[in-house]
């Protein structure tokens, strides 16, 4: 069966800078100090990537901090509670939107 | 409660299909290179080892538990019992150096019908010992209700694995009611003074990841685990060992079965680490066998890939001999040298 994304590709990732070498460096570098432990624990920054990467829905950064997080000793309701943040916010997203909906349909009706 | 490799008369049970299983992936599967080269490549190979610092001596494969992921293979199944006449030889032998420490191991140490005899005779040598205790012994049984004194008595350090601070994930590896039972002995511990501010027992405990993925950082688990421990039960420890789990025996069994070899196999690999690989263990351990033979470690012993030495036996224990000797490595070293390293003291690198 042919699909889009190969799993076996995330470990690629670094493979990128072979077509423009100095932006994948200066990525690599944000990334790891992003994500190194600061005024959050990596702990937490592992939770946030793990919602984050829900809300994009990004398979690979599912798989990556699905690991990071069972890595850093999180717990499963921790980490489903992350992605109902994640999920929480972009249904919120959705919602808030219709406020201007509702703002509209007055203007234009009697 | 699961059975042991051996029981079900799994193939895995025999140290040399492991072995041919844990090449075969490493080199033709994955076209990595084997260990032995890696350690090549950074200049450590032959590994030598340095000044022996431990005697760790497996005293029997009898457990009274049947973990997930143990490299042991132990269980209430198993017979091997080291007897007091090889202990006696340990003895003689740990007397002609000055080995500090001696780290009794098993299964469960404890089972062994000669193991408190075994631990006074060492505390007359001058040496500390340190027992890997898994908690649940101490409950297991009423003639066992009194090892926290025994171990306060010889000033015992305790080390004792606890996969997780929830029952969830710790009875998932070490078998159902294991959880309960530990904090139950943990606090019987705590009783009696281990781990307590200034009391001079010492009480530490080993995180190993419950499945395939590699232990977080040392420091950020033992924080983790002093707060909810302490919250949640009053419970109080030293020092927290992060501990990888290594591709052998039970926990080999477990990647294959729940399709996670490769994966974990290729992560150990590349997260190969040669500041860990010139701190691994086996150069300042000498481990001992249930029968007397002489390993570089635990995991070697458990894959009988005995010492390259004349000195084969505790009972032709030459110290100088053994000085010399190239450790012997194989794919499952991986796991001692991946990301922050790992031993039986926790992280090296």
């Amino acid at each position: 069966m042919e699909t889009y994304y190969n799993p076996a590709d995330l470990k690629k990732f670094g493979n990128i800078g072979e077509f423009q070498k100095e932006f994948a460096d200066k990525f690599f570098a944000y990334y790891g100090a992003v994500f190194a432990e600061g005024a959050l624990t990596a702990r937490e920054k592992s939770l946030i990537a793990l919602a984050v990467a829900h809300a994009v829905q990004c398979p690979y950064c599912i798989d990556a901090y699905s690991a990071d997080t069972l890595e850093k000793g999180c717990t499963e309701p921790e980490m489903m509670e992350a992605v109902h943040v994640a999920a929480a916010i972009r249904g919120g997203a959705t919602l808030v939107h219709g406020v201007q909906m509702m703002n509209k349909v007055k203007e234009l009706s009697m | 409660m699961i059975k042991s490799l051996k029981a079900t008369g799994n193939q895995l049970a025999n140290s040399a299909f492991q072995l041919t299983v844990l090449r075969q992936e490493v080199v033709d599967v994955l076209h990595l290179p084997p260990f032995h080269a890696k350690m090549q490549e950074v200049g450590l190979f032959p590994l030598r080892p340095v000044l022996p610092a431990v005697l760790q001596i497996n005293v029997g494969k009898m457990c009274n538990q049947v973990c997930k992921h143990c490299h042991v293979d132990a269980g209430p199944d198993r017979k091997e019992i080291m007897t007091r006449e090889t202990m006696q030889l340990c003895l003689n032998a740990l007397a002609q150096t000055d080995i500090p420490m001696v780290d009794l191991t098993g299964g469960a140490p404890e089972m062994n019908p000669d193991f408190r005899w075994f631990v006074e005779e060492i505390s007359k040598l001058g040496r500390k010992v340190l027992v890997r205790c898994n908690l649940t012994i101490i409950v297991a049984n009423k003639k066992y209700y009194d090892l926290p004194e025994f171990f306060k008595k010889h000033g015992v350090e305790v080390v004792s694995s606890l996969p997780f601070y929830s029952a969830d994930k710790t009875d998932r590896q070490r078998g159902d009611g294991v959880f309960d039972d530990s904090i139950r002995a943990l606090k019987m511990l705590n009783a009696v003074g281990y781990g307590q501010p200034d009391s001079g027992l010492v009480l530490n405990l080993v995180y190993n990841p419950a499945g395939a993925f590699m232990p977080g950082p040392q420091a950020a688990l033992e924080r983790q685990f002093k707060q909810a421990l302490l919250k949640d039960h009053g419970i109080v420890f030293n020092s927290l060992f992060a501990i990888t789990n290594l591709p052998v025996s039970r926990f080999l069994d477990y990647l294959v079965e729940s399709g996670n070899y490769a994966g974990y196999m290729e992560k150990l690999v590349t997260a190969f680490n040669p500041t860990a690989a010139a701190g691994v263990m086996c150069r300042d351990t000498i481990s001992v066998g249930w029968d007397g033979g002489l390993y570089d470690c635990d995991f070697n012993q458990m894959l009988d890939l005995h010492v390259a030495s004349t000195s084969q036996h505790i009972r032709d224990f030459d110290a100088v001999a053994l000085a010399q000797r190239p450790i012997v490595v194989n794919q499952h070293c991986y796991g001692c040298t991946a990301g922050a390293g790992s031993s039986c003291g926790g992280t090296v690198a």
